[in-house]
């Protein structure tokens, strides 16, 4: 079984994130990066699928963006990913042309199941995955929090508003998950360095022949503020006060 | 511009998610002119047909192959439906529904597409999007290009539409039978019976945090305060994951993202993706023990002490006061 897992490149989600003074960007320049929280409990899940088949299945990540993505292709391969590509791309990327790539990769790679996450933690989209079912003309699963392998098919539970859908789909197949599926491991001592000879083919975006077609031109990035009243209650009476003057008179 | 507007239904109604959707549209066709169409997808819809009607014009595409939610059909029929009518925006509401099918049929459609849009503004006849970014810390300003525009809208951000006083029309229509295909099969939903409204729907919303210890504890206080205050019952992702509350109860960046009238945090630390989930919440009430939890950063009011202890009291003295509200 081959699993190709998209991973992204995003600033760690417990840092601060605010917009440059200029609104062009987010200031970025201080923090750390890791691989996107869905795409660590794809690779989670890659990897657990592949330990428990036994086999010659792999597990491959891809990245696509600035050379820098390769540190994040290697915690995925110390993570257990058996080898990674990284398509070196330095112009902006919206959902739309991550997509048209990463479907030029599964045409040349043939993967049974894409992996990735639901959502990157930057931009919080929530697209990526759905767009390449639809360019692949693949059946998808999206917010998987479990996972069972048939034969030639899978059973997927999905999280959703109302509650846990179940859904079988043949493969080949686009899955995104969602933060119950697993646990991400930590990379190991041993993975880390075993990582430093699995291959990590890194392949200019020029190489795939695709022309960029920008869907979402950003005008402007602004920080979100809202300013709160901060008062500190001494008692359970002084809330239920609050809670009168607040509640109740929209009652 | 030539607007289409996905219902979500329960089966019977427009659920309220989507009518905040139509009202960006309609807000949208005001400013740019144009017109507003529901499109309403399911099996034996007729009656919610009829709610629709009530705010719009309504096309319904009945099949029995959309009597449950699977996105390869329903994206099809979605795409199929706005390049034979020309739409030029398709709006939908952020629901997992529509965060499953409406990229899906985005990309079909060209890949123009924005989530979570939380305002608008037309500016020199360009459709100018907020979509937040980065758990809402960021919120980013953009201009989808090529047609048509596909955008998802935040709930929590438009208020419902009204109904429009006169009964609109609905038209049915007949697809191919190639475009309801689908690969996958559904094999069911398991929710726990929530007596309780919604917390995407409810005007005040309690959640409750690690502090509970069981689920017993969790419903005997977080339950009993939603109950005392008419509200519904919310939690933080520790909850969810701990088993004690259940999944579709999370309030988060991962989980639903609200702003209703009151938010009252119990046990709930702050953390950022919980506060992505409930910070535009008109009135935010935290009690906590730890007095720098950083929930009382973004509380109007905030009271330190135990949630064991503050809750039963909190309850009590609410139902002798009849502080409530009408859902
Ligand atoms: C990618 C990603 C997405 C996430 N998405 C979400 C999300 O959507 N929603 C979400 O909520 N979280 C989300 N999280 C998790 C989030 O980071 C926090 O771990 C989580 O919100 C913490 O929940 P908590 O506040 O209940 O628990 P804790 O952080 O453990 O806080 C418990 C609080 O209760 C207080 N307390 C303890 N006992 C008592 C008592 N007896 N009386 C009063 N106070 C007491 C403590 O002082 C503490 O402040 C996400 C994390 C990641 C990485
Ligand atoms: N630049 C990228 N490189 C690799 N994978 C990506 C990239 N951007 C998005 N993805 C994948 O698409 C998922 C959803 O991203 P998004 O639609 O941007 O929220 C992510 O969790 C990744 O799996």
């Amino acid at each position: 079984m081959k699993i190709l897992v998209p991973t992204k490149r995003v600033p760690d989600t417990d840092q601060k994130i605010t917009a440059t003074a200029d609104g062009s960007g987010v200031a970025s320049d201080h923090l750390p990066f890791v691989v996107n929280p869905f795409d660590a409990i794809a690779l989670e899940e890659g990897v657990r699928i592949v330990e428990k088949l036994g086999d010659d299945s792999e597990v491959i990540a891809v990245g696509i963006g600035e050379a820098d993505y390769v540190h994040q292709l290697r915690t995925a391969l110390a993570m257990g990913a058996t080898r990674a590509i990284c398509v070196e791309c330095d112009q902006p990327l919206d959902p739309w042309n991550v997509a048209r790539l990463l479907k030029e990769i599964v045409l040349r790679e043939q993967p049974d199941l894409v992996l990735m996450g639901k959502q990157a933690v930057d931009d919080d989209a929530n697209q990526t995955g759905q767009f390449l079912a639809a360019l692949l003309d693949w059946p998808q699963a999206t917010f998987a929090s479990r996972i069972e392998l048939l034969a030639g098919e899978i059973r997927v539970d999905r999280e959703t508003d109302h509650g846990i859908e179940t859904l079988r789909l043949p493969l080949p197949a686009v899955v995104t998950t969602d933060l119950r599926l697993n646990e991400p491991r930590y990379a190991s001592m041993a993975g880390i360095m075993k990582a430093k000879k699995k291959p990590l083919d890194v392949i200019p975006v020029a190489e795939l022949g695709i022309a960029l077609e920008p869907r979402v031109e950003v005008l402007r990035y602004h920080s979100s503020e809202t300013v709160r009243r901060g008062e500190r209650l001494r008692s359970v009476d002084e809330l239920v006060e609050r809670l009168r003057q607040d509640v109740g008179a929209q009652a | 511009m030539r607007i289409v507007v996905v219902a979500e239904h329960d089966g019977t109604a427009v659920r309220g998610a989507s009518l905040s959707a139509l009202a960006f549209a309609q807000s949208v066709a005001a400013a740019a002119g144009g017109d507003v169409t529901w499109l309403v997808l399911g099996h034996q819809v007729d009656s919610v047909a009829q709610d629709a009607a009530r705010f719009a014009p309504v096309l319904v595409v009945d099949s029995p192959a959309l009597e449950n939610p699977i996105a390869e059909p329903f994206a099809r029929v979605i795409s199929t439906v706005v390049k034979e009518r020309g739409f030029e925006l398709v709006a939908a509401a952020s629901s997992t529904f529509a965060k499953d099918i409406v990229p899906r049929a985005a990309a079909q459609l060209g890949g123009a597409m924005a989530s979570d849009v939380v305002r608008h503004e037309l500016v020199d006849g360009r459709l100018q999007l907020d979509t937040p970014r980065y758990a809402g810390a960021v919120t980013a300003t953009v201009v989808l290009q090529g047609s048509p525009q596909i955008v998802t809208v935040r709930g929590s951000a438009y208020a419902a539409a009204q109904p429009s006083g006169e009964t609109h029309g609905v038209e049915r229509l007949e697809l191919d039978s190639a475009v309801f295909n689908c690969r996958g099969s559904y094999e069911g939903l398991k929710s726990k019976q929530n007596a309780r409204p919604d917390v995407t729907e409810a005007r005040v919303v309690v959640s409750g945090g690690r502090a509970f210890k069981n689920a017993e504890d969790f419903e005997q206080h977080v339950g009993g305060l939603a109950d005392a205050l008419g509200g519904a019952a919310g939690s933080s992702r520790a909850l969810v994951d701990a088993g004690i509350a259940p999944n579709e109860l999370q309030v988060g960046q991962t989980g639903k993202i609200i702003a209703p009238e009151v938010y009252i945090a119990l046990g709930i630390s702050g953390a950022v993706q919980h506060l992505a989930g409930m910070k535009n919440s008109r009135t935010i009430v935290a009690v906590n023990s730890d007095p720098e939890a950083p929930i009382f950063d973004v509380a109007d009011y905030g009271l330190v002490g135990d949630v064991y202890k503050i809750t039963p009291e909190l309850i009590e003295k609410l139902e002798s006061h009849a502080v409530g509200l009408s859902r």
